[in-house]
């Protein structure tokens, strides 16, 4: 399929439902569940800032070939848990593996080479290059990124052509083909957004992380984005997300795992979670079922948030 | 007040030997500073250790013109890599501290009397520039009235605007190329390279090398042009002076290091003319209680401090750089 039909089946639809995920009906909905194919296999892996302990998962499994959402309330420490699997952030103890190796301890980059690519919570665009270089740069193995090539044209000028024809391939499925010679720093939140996870795709990555992909973006760019991820799992990619909108997680993630105080709580298909006493209790608060559109989001998360207070503080 | 003398020494001074040193240390410094971000405040360091090392090489080791010129080359570049490993790892800070020190350390033990056997002490080195000198072809200098130049001065013109023209060349076509564009990416924020699976360290240890480098090529050009080796040629303010080249010509243009050094140059020695002019003879234009002749020769560097400032308000990109860019800095 190209970009093109790509876009018109899924970046316009609003009913989006998870079906083309692999089946995970059979896995218990249970924390640290095993997946009948994951992707990545983490055991025991802590991290503390001092006296506190960020993250602490005995076990986690991402399922392959499936969007699998993570999410929690702040402070859980779902970016914390991203920066250690990728290579970010050093952990206190634990193991994981992508792909059947091991990754503890493998510098960023590498990480990053083996297939597995990260977003930034806050967008890390490069500002004062324009769109079309944010893009190329994200390309691998480059003839024109060693030394002893760059000053000759010829010898990488080719392959430049490649690169860049692959990224104008992406900006037109993104849509951001018109920013094209723009300064990435004069892209709004949202294109941001779109411009990271484009230029993640740069690299061809068998697993993609988004961090707070929806964060900031306004609700009609929301839709296409919805329909980007999505169309992520459909080319044969893995996705995990950590979001705080739960419309989003619902309506296309095939697995969820909710994190709270550094460990996962609870796992399965969003129905299931989404109906775990614990996870309302803990994150969702009572009003998850309504229809947000009735609703004032802001007064909304208050509310979730004073829940979250008042819990921590009778646990406390 | 003789216009055409103000003219001719700045002018003397803007093209000639002493601008050319501040063009090329300025143009490492924007390799490090203005495409990768590395705050080298040691370039002075990097110039003394190639100046160093051809004069040590020849007069102390008694070697080969040719090898002194080899060793000006490999000591910037072992310099690069010992500071580049503890500190390119770190924030950006911790490098311009560790350069700072380093240029230093070099200056203080370069002048030492402990080492005068191994550096010459505060006198330092000479007696090794005869291969150089026996090299120009000029018969006499060069007087174009406006612009003067003494014939050891138009050979060293000769040699030091070719330099700066190949180095200028390598910049734009390393610039343009997919390795610059990683370097000016990792200006604007490394974690974004690294989660690309770029190896964000080995790049920015290339950049302080060649940069280091180009710092190593100004101190060599300018113990060949001068025929000394001081070690108060390499103090700090030195690689002021070349951040003050590179900021006035924009930085991370391929030119504005150049015509940079140039202004500064033309702007401090043709500042020091008129003042000197203002002051001197027995009947001077300023009246000596206001300003006498010691004075006028220090008096240009508060001016030419000033039009630093007022450039960096009104045009904070320098004069070749994109206004575009620096907005983008306000969001």
């Amino acid at each position: 399929m190209d970009a093109d039909a790509m876009d018109k089946t899924l970046g316009g639809s609003t009913g989006l439902t998870a079906t083309a995920g692999p089946d995970l009906s059979a896995v218990p909905a249970e924390p640290g569940a095993s997946k009948p194919d994951a992707i990545v296999v983490g055991d025991g892996i802590t991290r503390r800032f001092g006296g506190l302990t960020a993250v602490d998962v005995a076990h986690i499994e991402i399922p392959r070939g499936a969007i699998t959402a993570l999410i929690g309330p702040n402070g859980a420490g779902k970016t914390t848990l991203f920066n250690l699997l990728t290579g970010f952030d050093v952990a206190d103890a634990g193991t994981w593996s992508f792909n059947g190796q091991p990754l503890q301890k493998v510098a960023a980059y590498k990480v990053a080479r083996r297939g597995m690519v990260r977003t930034f919570q806050l967008t890390k665009v490069l500002s004062k290059l324009t769109v079309i270089e944010n893009m190329r740069l994200g390309a691998t193995g480059q003839r024109g990124e060693r030394f002893w090539s760059a000053p000759f044209r010829a010898l990488w000028s080719a392959q430049e052509d490649e690169i860049t024809a692959r990224a104008d391939e992406l900006l037109a499925r993104f849509k951001l083909d018109a920013k094209r010679e723009d300064f990435a720093g004069s892209l709004s939140g949202g294109q941001r957004k779109l411009l990271e996870m484009a230029r993640a795709l740069m690299v061809d990555p068998e697993l993609i992380m988004l961090d707070e992909p929806m964060a900031g973006v306004n609700p009609a760019l929301k839709q296409s984005l919805l329909g980007h991820v999505k169309s992520l799992r459909d080319e044969g990619r893995t996705v995990l997300f950590v979001e705080h909108d739960m419309d989003m997680v619902r309506d296309i993630s095939d697995w969820v795992i909710v994190m709270a105080q550094g460990s996962i709580v609870s796992e399965g298909t969003p129905d299931a979670v989404m109906s775990d006493p614990r996870v309302i209790d803990a994150y969702l608060g009572a009003h998850h079922d309504a229809d947000l559109s009735e609703l004032d989001e802001a007064a909304l998360e208050a509310a979730v948030e004073a829940e979250i207070e008042a819990i921590e503080a009778g646990e406390n | 007040m003789d216009i055409i003398e103000i003219l001719r020494t700045a002018l003397s001074q803007a093209l000639g030997p002493t601008a050319i040193v501040f063009a090329l240390a300025a143009i490492g410094l924007n390799i490090h500073f203005g495409y990768t971000g590395l705050l080298n405040f040691g370039q002075a360091g990097f110039m003394a250790v190639g100046a160093y090392g051809l004069a040590v090489t020849v007069v102390i080791m008694d070697l080969p013109f040719w090898l002194g010129i080899g060793m000006a080359f490999l000591m910037p570049l072992l310099l690069a890599i010992v500071l580049g490993f503890p500190t390119l790892r770190l924030r950006a800070d911790y490098l311009a501290i560790a350069t700072i020190a380093m240029a230093e350390i070099l200056r203080l033990i370069f002048g030492s009397v402990e080492m005068k056997e191994s550096f010459g002490g505060s006198n330092g080195l000479t007696g090794y520039s005869k291969p150089y000198k026996d090299l120009n072809p000029y018969d006499g200098g060069l007087d174009l009235g406006i612009i003067r130049f003494s014939r050891d001065d138009l050979w060293s013109v000769t040699v030091g605007w070719t330099l700066v023209a190949l180095g200028c060349l390598l910049v734009w076509a390393l610039m343009r190329s997919p390795w610059g564009r990683l370097l000016r990416s990792i200006r604007e924020d490394e974690d974004a390279v690294r989660s690309l699976g770029k190896n964000v360290f080995a790049y920015k240890m290339q950049a302080l090398i060649l940069g280091g480098l180009f710092g190593g090529l100004a101190g060599l050009f300018h113990a060949l042009k001068q025929s000394s080796v001081v070690p108060s040629d390499y103090s700090t303010n030195i690689t002021f002076f070349a951040y003050t080249a590179l900021l006035i010509g924009g930085a991370a243009r391929v030119l504005g290091p150049v015509v940079g050094a140039i202004i500064f140059w033309f702007l401090v020695a043709g500042l020091g003319s008129i003042f000197s002019q203002a002051t001197e003879g027995s009947d001077p234009l300023l009246p000596t209680w206001l300003m006498d002749g010691t004075q006028a020769s220090l008096i240009r560097f508060i001016v030419t401090g000033l039009g630093l400032m007022l450039l960096m308000i009104y045009r904070p990109q320098g004069i070749f750089g994109d206004r575009r860019e620096i907005a983008i800095d306000g969001r």
